[in-house]
């Protein structure tokens, strides 16, 4: 009992850089734009996150806007080379990461290992209390509702209004979407820098409530989990928010696990987020046929057929 | 009246290579304006320039009797331009609404789907199209998804509707619906420009024809009545030589046999209904039907490269198991694939690496583990001059070569190893008069050498020029055969299913 209830009151802690990322990538790939680079851009807003907190007077609110906008400025960066330039993204994604790794370990170092105040739970008298699912669905930082809020504007961005269309016509079509007269690489940068701002959210959540501290590397692959979870969730806003749900409940088991003394070796642990993903990917690859819900056109550049 | 459209002195070239020469072209309001030529004249280029695609390098454009310049697809819509391209500008996972929605929605989400919904019920009732606005595009035919693509640039506002070689894709009675629909718009005041290659549309359903050869415009602005047949034609081609069928041989023994053979596609559909076929040495079996009829499915069960559900194949009397592309080549299946630079070619390799991949193992370029460069350059060098490459040398790269010398390439290729069987689909696609005399030439030819070809066309006159035995294909099924010479019409009935 006592178990269940801190574990599922943990799990949005851990699931919510996972769905902020993961929809952050869900933009990038409707639109046809494959970002590997997640893992770094997450470092930079964390690191962003936790200098600006600690700079301007403690400010969560301050931290995670920072946070959001280090997210969409990187990303820009990364449209840049992959949308204007038509760089490989693949190869380009892998260098934001290992840049993301780096720029933070090197700059990083006067805002490392300092302990946060970071976000606190809200607490809603009576509703909290509930036996088990009290805290877990009463008792989150303000940020959780925002995320599940996020999850439905995104869903209702992407099928409900023009602007999705465009973006999800780009990413299955960009030849049909440029004879309707959008332009492909505005809308593919567009929604490069929305989905990097969302990626900037997961970081910053990640260093300033999930962690409340910025360590080298911190986000530990978080950022591949997402990219995994896309496909999971088949590119689909809903099923991210339940596949992230998922990740987040086994990473919140861990630290559960350990508190508890139970004779697990706790590499074993530490290595359970990682294997599920791999499970699931295979899992994916066999039952859900992942591919056919891919975006055709996704991680190929658009070249417009030569007007020279 | 001013002329719809009229372009003048238009030049236009790609890498340095003139793809257009002092074009020109007129058409005018209410009437439907044959643009004819063959494959590469240009005519595509001309019109890709009146929505949009092109830039001329140099030469006018007027629309009404306005000089213009259209420098993109949304300025020609504005200008009231629609082209409905050969390859639809469609997002295949969407519904039609939403597909038309892309360019034209107005307002609020629902809004504007709404009124969408009515605009496509009310331009269908106009030219008596109908077509369910929900449905998802790849669930929809080829003829249909056409209509989509009318619809849309009808309710861009398009006056002037350019259609590419829009009947390429149709059955005959497909195509005389779509005619006459057009046929109906132009006369309510609209500019149809028609792109085609075939003179029978000409005929039956053009005010005035442009013809253009070699990226000029060689006659332009008569009525089809002041032409014979013959006239058009060679306005069209040239000095180009029609291949003629050489006389039918006695069948050889059967090579390569299908019973009762079963293959879905990809998304789980039946291609192949318990299928039959018979091929048989010193003959080619031509298949007749319209695209999407388990052509392209039967083609990759016959490279080894899809397993087929059930049923056997069998090679000189021996079944083959299934999928095994390796095996198959060895035994002498050789293929000339639909998708050229997906299958047959390797656009980045040279033309010698090209032309040696799939003999590697059969020791004429060296033993296992090493490479004999020169017997490649001296195979491949002998096959350029014996098949009349144009453009290529051992170290060109396969990609810089036009459309049919690449095919030549490839057809020189899997005839070197004098094959027992060979699987040609669609060989002469996007291919030019001369191009197609020699595809046909080297399957003649490789019959009468003992081989059994296998040509799969859509293009039921290439199919009746060369095969000597002729079967049709309608949904997975052989549903009749033939000995050449045989009824054109008859077959057409039994390709679209009515007989």
């Amino acid at each position: 009992m006592e178990f269940a209830t801190f574990w599922l009151a943990a799990t949005p802690l851990f699931a919510v850089p996972l769905i902020a990322a993961a929809l952050g990538l869900i933009l990038n790939e409707r639109a046809g734009v494959l970002n590997l680079g997640c893992e770094g851009i997450m470092l930079c807003s964390a690191l962003a996150a936790t200098a600006a907190y600690l700079e301007t007077g403690q400010s969560v609110a301050l931290g995670l806007v920072v946070a959001i906008i280090a997210g969409a400025v990187v990303a820009l960066g990364f449209g840049i080379f992959v949308v204007i330039l038509r760089t490989n993204q693949v190869v380009t994604g892998i260098t934001v990461v290992f840049l993301g790794s780096g720029l933070t370990g090197l700059i990083g170092v006067p805002w490392t290992n300092v302990a946060l105040g970071g976000l606190q739970p809200i607490h809603i008298p009576g509703l909290t209390g509930i036996p088990v699912i009290g805290r877990f669905l009463f008792g989150q930082d303000p940020v959780v509702y925002v995320v599940l809020a996020l999850v439905g504007v995104v869903s209702y961005a992407l099928y409900r209004t023009r602007i999705g269309l465009k973006l999800r016509a780009v990413g299955e079509n960009p030849q049909a979407a440029d004879a309707d007269g959008v332009n492909v690489e505005a809308y593919r940068l567009f929604a490069v820098m929305a989905g990097g701002a969302l990626i900037g959210l997961a970081g910053g959540y990640l260093a300033l409530a999930s962690a409340k501290i910025f360590v080298f590397d911190m986000t530990q692959g978080r950022g591949w989990i997402a990219v995994a979870l896309v496909i999971f969730a088949r590119w689909m806003p809903w099923r991210a928010l339940l596949g992230g749900l998922l990740f987040g409940g086994i990473e919140a088991v861990i630290p559960r696990i350990k508190a508890e003394g139970l004779p697990i070796p706790q590499y074993f642990l530490e290595m359970a987020p990682y294997a599920v993903t791999l499970f699931v990917l295979i899992y994916a690859a066999i039952r859900l046929r992942a591919g056919q819900d891919a975006p055709k056109a996704l991680g190929v550049p658009y070249v417009r057929q030569d007007r020279r | 009246m001013n002329a719809a459209l009229e372009l003048q002195g238009v030049h236009k070239s790609f890498d340095g290579n003139p793809a257009l020469v002092d074009a020109f072209f007129s058409a005018a309001w209410g009437e439907v304006h044959a643009l004819l030529g063959e494959n590469g004249a240009g005519k595509s280029s001309l019109m890709n320039m009146v929505c949009g695609l092109y830039a001329p390098d140099t030469g006018s454009i007027k629309i009404d009797g306005r000089a213009v310049t259209v420098d993109g697809p949304l300025a020609a819509r504005g200008l009231g331009v629609g082209m409905v391209h050969q390859h639809f500008k469609l997002v295949a996972t969407m519904s039609v609404a939403e597909n038309i929605l892309l360019g034209h929605g107005k307002g609020g989400w629902r809004r504007s789907l709404r009124s969408v919904r009515g605009e496509i019920a009310g331009i269908g009732a106009r030219i008596g199209f109908t077509i369910d606005p929900d449905a998802r595009i790849d669930t929809l035919s080829v003829s249909e998804q056409q209509r989509v693509e009318i619809i849309k640039a009808m309710i861009g506002g398009a006056k002037i509707l350019i259609l590419d070689e829009p009947t390429a894709v149709l059955t005959d009675d497909e195509s005389a619906g779509l005619l006459t629909q057009l046929r109906l718009f132009a006369q309510s005041g609209a500019c149809i420009v028609l792109i085609t290659h075939k003179l029978r549309e000409v005929f039956s359903h053009a005010d005035r024809v442009t013809v253009m050869r070699g990226g000029q415009t060689v006659d332009a602005g008569r009525k089809p009545s002041d032409f014979t047949p013959e006239k058009l034609s060679a306005l069209m081609v040239g000095e180009a030589r029609v291949y003629q069928i050489g006389e039918h041989l006695p069948p050889g023994q059967v090579r390569l046999e299908l019973k009762q053979l079963s293959a879905r596609r990809d998304n789980g559909a039946v291609a192949l209904d318990r299928l039959n076929l018979q091929l048989r040495g010193g003959q080619v079996y031509g298949l007749a039907g319209v695209g999407g009829n388990g052509q392209a499915e039967l083609a990759e069960v016959l490279m080894g490269i899809r397993a087929p559900k059930s049923g056997v194949l069998e090679l000189e009397g021996g079944p083959v198991p299934p999928a095994s592309s390796g095996r198959l080549r060895r035994h002498g299946v050789a293929h000339v694939p639909a998708e050229r630079y997906l299958y047959g070619l390797a656009g980045d390799l040279t033309v010698m690496e090209n032309f040696v991949i799939t003999h590697l193992k059969d020791g004429r370029f060296g033993a296992w583990g090493w490479t004999d460069r020169r017997a490649f350059e001296r195979e491949t060098d002998a096959a350029i001059a014996a098949h009349n490459i144009q453009g290529a040398r051992a170290a060109t790269r396969a990609r810089l070569l036009s459309g049919g010398n690449a095919q030549k390439l490839v057809l020189a290729r899997e005839l070197s190893g004098e094959p027992g069987v060979l699987v040609a689909h669609s060989p002469t696609r996007g291919l030019d008069v001369r191009a197609c005399a020699a595809v046909h030439r080297a399957l003649r030819e490789a019959s009468r050498a003992g081989t059994a070809v296998l040509l799969i066309s859509e293009d039921l006159d290439e199919v009746l020029s060369v095969a000597d035995r002729i079967g049709v294909i309608n949904r997975g099924r052989i549903v009749r055969e033939y000995d050449a010479p045989a009824d054109r019409q008859e077959i057409g009935r039994f390709m679209v299913g009515h007989a």
